[in-house]
């Protein structure tokens, strides 16, 4: 057999020709209808029963400011609460030791189990159950003057988050390789040092999203607080609204706050993400 | 009379049903280079991870320079010793892993600090010296900042030697160090390993780099189904094996 050519002939060169453009027709046509529905649903709500310029002025009222702010002040305080309990819960759900597991299996399943305004509404009425409260000989007082709108809805809002957030924290946990642990053993360190030191700062990297996920929804939970009257943003544009009945308007002023603040959670994850993403990434040199 | 550093006496352990060490008994002596070679699901990752106590033995006793590991023996009984006391005896032994371990969240240097600091409770700006001289000693002065992300194969494993020889080991147990290497990255490893064994560290080896074997053990100890079949010098074992098992297996691998 002849040795092969190096390069076989009757292929037509290609070098310098370009590819064509594709036209994406049914992309311009879908943003077109796209266009034209949203154009209809602006216009129904511009010619609708909806007072504008009560929105406007609602908008940076005392009430609502102040609303916000206790609305932030909750979020932060429960979610903040949540955590705590939710990494104990998950080390207690991780443990060895079997009553451990066991207590931290029992309090994911009664607060997950139950809905949260059933709860909120349980910690509110606390003093139906227990008229006083306080430690025996030491101090006391009434159930009523302790359980404020506010410490109810912080007790019901972040108790319940820390069953959610353990969850997230176990998969977190879960995700660090058995050789982190064994690796951390290795060089001396007992359980709890080689979660503190070495899996928990691994598993925030991945708990990031989902906790930004929860953190969002507990801002918007926290207007589950309106029905135990603690004054947050959603409880006191309904107080504006029974005095001058403009409903639609001040639920409106109300959901364009809670989307301002949910938008600038978003970027402040991405930050928060970032810093635990240590050595992660193959960075420059 | 020098005594054996470790000395190993009818471990056995189980894994349910599988009898991943059947009676085993070894001594390693001071300065000694031991190879332990075998196929997979032999034992030999299973005896060095009882040594550092990652798997709790079901029977028998190992003593480690003189001290009974895991258990204590009070009234005829044995009673298991608690996670501080357990934390205190691995620091007589060194562990490097086949996949390198390294904390990714932490540096080259920050890994080796790590327990001489936390630990240990040792004077942080003398614990970084120490592990700045182990990185030159290791090759990778140049990479004191780098995040394990950021290093080879070899250069990992190279780090994870230096964390484990900061806490000044009596002991060190490599485990298949080299098995999850690219081959161009090997040597640089072994040579580390051969350096260290110069020096006079204790070192108990599970590998399948007999060329390693041959050239730096002094002793090899063949293992299959959890029992060691036959042990000896490395040119003995290796060159001119007693036992057909042992002859099955090196005609195998080579």
């Amino acid at each position: 057999m002849k040795p092969a050519p190096a390069l076989a002939g009757g292929f037509p060169d290609l070098s310098g020709m370009r590819v064509a453009r594709e036209p994406h027709w049914f992309r311009w046509f879908s943003a077109a209808l796209i266009v034209l529905v949203l154009a209809a649903i602006a216009r129904a709500f511009a010619n609708g029963q909806i007072e504008w310029s009560y929105v406007s002025r609602f908008l940076t009222v005392k009430v609502i400011l102040e609303g916000i702010v206790n609305t932030m002040v909750m979020a932060a305080l429960a979610m903040a609460l949540g955590i705590v309990l939710g990494i104990v819960v998950a080390i207690m759900r991780l443990s060895p030791n079997p009553v451990l597991k066991t207590v931290a299996a029992g309090y994911t399943w009664l607060f997950r189990g139950t809905p949260l305004i059933l709860q909120l509404l349980l910690w509110f009425n606390l003093a139906l159950v227990f008229p006083t409260i306080g430690i025996p000989g030491l101090w006391s007082a009434r159930a009523v003057d302790v359980m404020t709108p506010f410490l109810a809805a912080l007790l019901g809002l972040g108790i319940n988050q820390g069953a959610y957030t353990s969850e997230v924290m176990r998969a977190g946990m879960l995700s660090v390789d058995i050789g982190q642990y064994e690796a951390a053993q290795a060089i001396g360190m007992g359980r709890l040092r080689a979660l503190r030191r070495i899996v928990l700062p691994q598993a925030m990297r991945v708990v990031i999203p989902p906790l930004g996920n929860e953190f969002i929804g507990m801002v918007k939970a926290t207007s589950l607080a309106s029905v135990i009257q603690y004054p947050e943003l959603l409880h006191n544009a309904e107080n504006i609204y029974y005095a001058n009945s403009r409903v639609i308007e001040l639920l409106i002023v109300a959901g364009l706050w809670y989307l301002l603040v949910v938008s600038i959670l978003t970027p402040l994850q991405m930050l928060l993400e970032r810093r635990f993403a240590r050595g992660t990434l193959r960075l420059a040199r | 009379m020098t005594k054996p550093l470790v000395a190993i006496r009818s471990v056995s352990k189980n894994f349910g049903e599988f009898q991943a060490l059947k009676s085993v008994s070894l001594d390693v002596w001071p300065g000694e280079v031991m190879c332990l070679i075998g196929a997979s699901g032999s034992g030999k990752t299973t005896l060095l991870r009882c040594i550092n106590q990652l798997a709790a033995i079901d029977s028998g006793g190992i003593w480690l320079d003189g001290e009974l590991l895991g258990v204590r023996e009070q009234g005829g009984r044995l009673h298991r010793l608690g996670e501080r006391e357990i934390g205190r005896q691995r620091l007589k032994t060194g562990m490097v892993f086949q996949r390198f371990n390294l904390f990714p969240h932490k540096t080259a240097l920050e890994n080796i600090t790590e327990g001489p600091t936390q630990v240990q409770g040792r004077k942080s700006d003398e614990v970084r010296a120490e592990a700045l001289e182990l990185l030159r000693r290791v090759g990778l002065a140049a990479k004191a900042d780098s995040y394990p992300a950021q290093l080879s194969g070899g250069q990992q494993q190279r780090v994870a030697i230096a964390r484990a020889l900061a806490m000044k080991p009596m002991l060190m147990l490599f485990d298949e160090p080299t098995s999850a290497l690219d081959p161009e990255l090997v040597g640089e490893v072994l040579a580390v390993m051969k350096e260290l064994a110069k020096s006079g560290m204790t070192m108990m080896v599970v590998t399948h780099e007999l060329g390693f074997a041959r050239e730096v053990a002094d002793r090899v100890v063949y293992m299959d189904q959890g029992a060691i079949v036959e042990q000896g010098r490395a040119s003995d074992v290796l060159g001119a094996p007693r036992e057909e098992r042992t002859k099955a297996f090196l005609s195998a691998v080579i």
